[in-house]
């Protein structure tokens, strides 16, 4: 078995088979790998036994199950209109300075994907920006720069 | 006379230690005294929609079939809204006490907390809660079991039909209406679907009764209401108000002394601009309350250095990203009104094109599915009106 294959056996085991398990199972595969592969989305199909274009059609409605190549850190910058208003693009400038790639890329050591994204909630303290789970508000383009050198050592300790 | 201070309120945060003794307390009571107090309170949905809950509950329990839902709707993506995930933070007890008697009276047995993803870092929060609410229910011999389901980043999943296809493992595409989910929702079984904070405000109910809730607010929009305040203020935040309140009396209240219009309700409410902020409440529609807006709570303020055309530009580009594509009306109007908008401001359409766009809010408002396609018009009417100009040049 593939590890996609074990992958997926293991999250239907743990959420079941039926249609309802659908989305948890796609939400395990991001959580894992950060993105859902087609190889992914076609064992999924067998392994509920529904049609690949169905989970294609479902995983492809919702903006946090990215079926596009990401990084392992996915950075998503809230652009709705309280954090454009206190200074979303001066992040956004920071953060492609810091990275070297531009909104929509991922680095090519594939270790950030840069993303904008809407309303977070959090508009009271903008702007603010995900960075997989993790939720960081009040943001200047210092504090970004501080954020991600932060991530980048954090994966030089774990290698 | 000097600046009327808005009454501030502190009833969904303040901490009630004896929760466990008013659930137990509620549970004990007859359904139809409880059903009878959540009408007479005058409680009506929190997150904008603003159906009575206690109508809503009534008619889960009676509707027919043994398998019932309950479902906490805390997929709070409306922008400018984050008063959900703070009672959550704090006071989610509450929250949970609301589904528990909610269960009690529809017989419903499983209940869910659909959360957003922004917000997952709240679930070992919730977890936590979750496992000592499970001991209080069975301390009490409910039969009721909550689960979270998190959701993946789509604003249409709020939409209740939307959010119960997503929990059913497909595209968040809304359902058509009628059928309710008070008789038909989740799996097809009768289902409560109510927002985090109306949840919450059952429990000053239980505790308080129906009177001290009703004595807030103003006819047809009683009790106090969570408000979610960002954009051009010195203290943006979240305020406990009551209901009925002016918009002149809040900006005076949180404006920066420069405040040239307010959205209420968020990309989906209106803009009032400041030449309506003395005639305009902040309520639910109501026959002697005059011009009434309802809010899910989200409160924008811009001041004079805004530009409107950017504000109304960021909607729409929201929307165009959001809407399920499933109609028609809504799937293209959204983008044609991007597009529109753009080719005005950059002097590629005459100004009276916004005319034709007026009127494709219009055709949206009537044929759109649902709310997200129906509101769009809100907001884009709203700004054209009073600031065209803005618009043009």
């Amino acid at each position: 078995m593939t590890e996609v294959q074990t992958l997926v056996k293991d999250l239907a085991n743990k959420h079941g088979r039926k249609r309802e398990s659908l989305i948890p199972i796609l939400q395990g595969i991001i959580q894992k790998d950060r993105f859902i592969s087609e190889h992914a989305m076609i064992e999924i199909a067998r392994e509920l036994d529904i049609s690949s274009a169905e989970v294609f059609g479902t995983a492809t409605f919702y903006s946090f199950l990215d079926t596009d190549t990401r990084g392992k850190y996915v950075i998503r910058v809230c652009k709705t209109i309280t954090c454009s208003m206190k200074g979303k693009n001066q992040i956004l400038l920071s953060l492609e300075d810091g990275l070297k790639v531009k909104v929509g890329d991922t680095t090519p050591d594939k270790k950030f994907t840069l993303l904008e994204t809407n309303c977070l909630g959090w508009c009271h303290k903008a702007p603010a920006m995900l960075i997989n789970d993790d939720v960081y508000t009040e943001l200047t383009p210092e504090s970004v720069r501080q954020i991600i050198e932060e991530y980048k050592k954090r994966d030089i300790r774990v290698e | 006379m000097g600046k009327k201070q808005l009454r501030r309120m502190d009833l969904i945060f303040a901490n009630e230690h004896d929760y466990k003794e008013i659930l137990s307390k509620t549970l004990k009571t007859p359904n139809q005294y409880i059903v009878e107090e959540m009408i007479n309170s005058g409680l009506k949905g929190r997150g904008g929609a603003g159906f009575p809950t206690g109508l809503k509950w009534k008619l889960t329990a009676e509707a027919k079939g043994k398998t019932k839902y309950v479902i906490c709707n805390a997929d709070e993506g409306e922008p400018g809204t984050f008063k959900d995930r703070e009672i959550l933070t704090q006071v989610s007890y509450k929250v949970l006490t609301g589904m528990a008697v909610c269960s009690k009276i529809t017989g419903a047995k499983k209940g869910y907390i659909y959360l957003r993803s922004e917000y997952k870092f709240l679930v070992p929060v919730l977890e936590k809660e979750l496992s000592q609410f499970h001991l209080l229910c069975k301390e009490n011999n409910l039969d009721f079991d909550v689960e979270i389901f998190l959701g993946s980043g789509a604003y249409i999943c709020g939409e209740e039909s939307a959010l119960m296809e997503s929990m059913e493992g497909k595209r968040g595409e809304p359902r058509n209406k009628p059928p309710f989910p008070t008789k038909s929702g989740y799996m097809g079984k009768p289902t409560v679907v109510n927002n985090v904070e109306t949840l919450a405000h059952t429990f000053t109910i239980f505790k308080y009764g129906a009177k001290k809730f009703r004595d807030l607010g103003v006819q047809d929009s009683r009790g106090s209401k969570l408000f979610s305040i960002s954009g051009d203020t010195p203290t943006p935040g979240i305020y406990e108000l009551e209901l009925g309140m002016t918009v002149q009396d809040f900006v005076d209240d949180f404006g920066d002394s420069d405040c040239k219009a307010v959205q209420v309700g968020g990309a989906s409410g209106f803009l009032v601009p400041r030449k309506r902020f003395k005639e305009t409440a902040i309520g639910y529609q109501g026959k002697l309350t005059g011009i009434s807006l309802p809010t899910g709570g989200s409160m924008m303020l811009y001041n004079s250095s805004r530009s409107m055309y950017n504000v109304l530009d960021n909607y729409l580009d929201f929307f165009q990203e959001e809407s399920c594509g499933q109609c028609t009306p809504c799937r293209v109007g959204c983008q044609q009104l991007v597009k529109g908008i753009e080719a005005v401001k950059r002097g590629e359409k005459k100004a009276s094109y916004l005319d034709v766009l007026l009127k494709l809010t219009e055709t949206m408002k009537v044929t759109a599915k649902c709310g997200l396609g129906q509101s769009v018009a809100n907001s884009f009417q709203s700004i054209v009106a009073n600031f065209r100009e803005e618009m043009i040049y």
